[in-house]
């Protein structure tokens, strides 16, 4: 049965034919005194890939758990695909949307955490056919065709039945992947996601995430310490600091000729020196 | 050599002459409580922790409170307070449903410790998939806390039947009191109630040796 997408008022309010697919009004985010992010602008279109580097603290993470509402701005607003996703100014005041909106928009978003938080009571396989099963509601048969599909993309169909706890860390965060592509998100939001793997194993995390990136338009938000791959999947870097975007450029530029005194410091910092300016 | 002192000559005759009423009152009595009010406890448990965690304010402030009151009350209190409160109930039923209750305010801690011990992380995963509350709790949240919690409620299941001859109270022949209407019957004590001690080491040494592996294979290899 075709799915006709779900025309509420608030849908119809919001939504606009050629709006960006994230956009932040104006955001700040603040933890009791500390201001972690400060009128943050910035915009990502249709299928872009942008990654987000900065260093620690400077509020990357922060950026993607308001995108996948698992913190609510304290102000701006934050939209996706033209609907405000938790609040919306009415009468010149900010008032927070019913929950019923972000539940909605949730489901075009999937993300891949750090420590992969894969559910250690479900099997593989249960763990990628969860959602689409319960949330989505599609065909047990449909479900574990494409389950299997996925399998197959992050290399691990032999895996299906096994326990995540008698994985490796880079088969986990392989299985984190394809469960958050079972959910086939317009939006991937991808946080430091080789940072808790050995070395040894970042590279099949990260030749995965290139494929997806090749061969599919899924916008992708990312953050990542491993310029090389930045510089291979993403459109556009952002450089953060003091919950601020200082600087902005496509990847080539940023890494080979970064402007801002503080991205030259950070970028030399994590690239080592020689680096900069050289390629 | 002097004689043994007269209460510990010992009758064999004696001791096979009274297990069998023992054994039924075991059966019938003090396993059959044990097995349903661990039963009422477990799920009353549950009830509790997810009450005092997702209930308004107010209700969550009574059942904790309520909760408490029990706790800090005496089961024998209890069992005669209910016996003489409820007389047209059985006093079997008074005893299951006081176990039952009471134990629920104990166990209600255990899970609740085990549904804290739930990393952040997975409940942040459930709303990344966007799964309902519903499913959170029941296909995430409350499997991964009995993971944790199932040694302990064991551990509380083998209190609750060590407690049961406390029943004897409200006038229920569970085995303590099956051992003493046979001594009154014969004048034999010590034979029945040796037997008794017997039969509940019997039970609970190798149930807790049950729930220390139960605990072991539980336990997620990370
Ligand atoms: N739940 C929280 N409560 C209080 N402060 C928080 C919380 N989460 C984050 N912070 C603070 O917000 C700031 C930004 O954190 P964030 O995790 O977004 O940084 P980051 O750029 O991802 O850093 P890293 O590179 O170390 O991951 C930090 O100062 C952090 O201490
Ligand atoms: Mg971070």
């Amino acid at each position: 049965m075709p799915t006709a997408p779900e025309q509420n008022d608030d849908a119809a309010r919001g939504a606009a034919p050629d709006a960006p697919v994230i956009e932040f009004r104006d955001v700040g985010k603040r933890y009791g005194d500390n201001v972690v992010l400060d009128g943050l602008d910035f915009s990502v279109r249709k299928g872009d890939r942008v990654t987000l580097i900065g260093p620690s603290g400077s509020g990357k993470t922060t950026i993607l758990r308001l995108v996948m509402t698992l913190e609510d701005a304290t102000e701006g607003y934050i939209f996706v695909d033209g609907e405000p996703l938790t609040h919306e100014e009415r009468n010149g005041r900010r008032v927070e949307l019913n929950k019923k909106q972000r539940k909605r928009i949730r489901q075009k978003i999937g993300m891949v955490f750090q420590q992969f938080n894969l559910f250690p009571n479900m099997t593989v396989l249960e763990n990628i056919v969860e959602a689409p099963l319960h949330v989505l509601g599609h065909p047990r048969a449909e479900v574990l065709e494409r389950a299997g599909n996925l399998l197959e993309k992050v290399g691990l169909a032999d895996k299906a039945d096994a326990h995540p706890s008698s994985l490796s860390g880079g088969q986990q965060q392989r299985v984190a992947i394809a469960r958050a592509l079972a959910m086939d998100p317009e939006i991937l939001l991808l946080d430091e996601v080789t940072s808790a793997l050995d070395p040894e194993i970042v590279g099949e995390v990260l030749g995965i995430l290139r494929t997806i990136a090749e061969e599919t338009d899924i916008t992708m938000l990312l953050v990542t310490h491993e310029m090389q791959f930045a510089k291979d999947v993403s459109n556009r870097v952002l450089m953060f600091d003091g919950g601020r975007i200082i600087e902005e450029a496509e990847p080539e530029a940023m890494f080979s000729n970064p402007t801002h005194e503080r991205t030259k410091s950070f970028l030399r910092a994590v690239l080592g020196e020689d680096q900069i300016g050289t390629r | 050599m002097t004689p043994l002192p007269a209460a510990l000559d010992w009758d064999w005759e004696s001791a096979f002459e009274s297990l069998p009423s023992l054994l039924s009152a075991f059966l019938q009595v003090t396993l059959l409580v044990t097995v349903l009010s661990t039963a009422l406890a477990a799920v009353l448990g549950l009830v509790i922790a997810m009450t005092l965690r997702l209930a308004p304010r107010p209700v969550a402030g009574v059942v904790r409170w309520i909760a408490h009151f029990i706790r800090m009350t005496p089961i024998v209190v209890q069992l005669l307070f209910a016996y003489y409160a409820f007389l047209e109930l059985e006093p079997l039923t008074i005893g299951v449903l006081v176990f039952g209750i009471h134990y629920s305010t104990y166990m209600s801690e255990v899970y609740r410790a085990g549904i804290d011990s739930v990393p952040a992380g997975q409940w942040e995963a459930t709303t990344a998939l966007s799964m309902s509350t519903r499913r959170t709790w029941t296909a995430v949240i409350i499997p991964q806390a009995l993971r944790a919690t199932v040694p302990a409620l064991g551990n509380y299941a083998v209190s609750m039947f060590k407690d049961t001859p406390f029943l004897l109270v409200i006038g229920v022949v569970e085995m303590v009191n099956a051992g003493l209407i046979y001594g009154g019957n014969n004048f034999r004590y010590i034979e029945p109630i040796t037997l008794v001690g017997v039969i509940f080491l019997l039970a609970s040494y190798p149930t807790s040796l049950l729930i220390s592996r139960l605990e072991k294979r539980l336990a997620y290899r990370t």
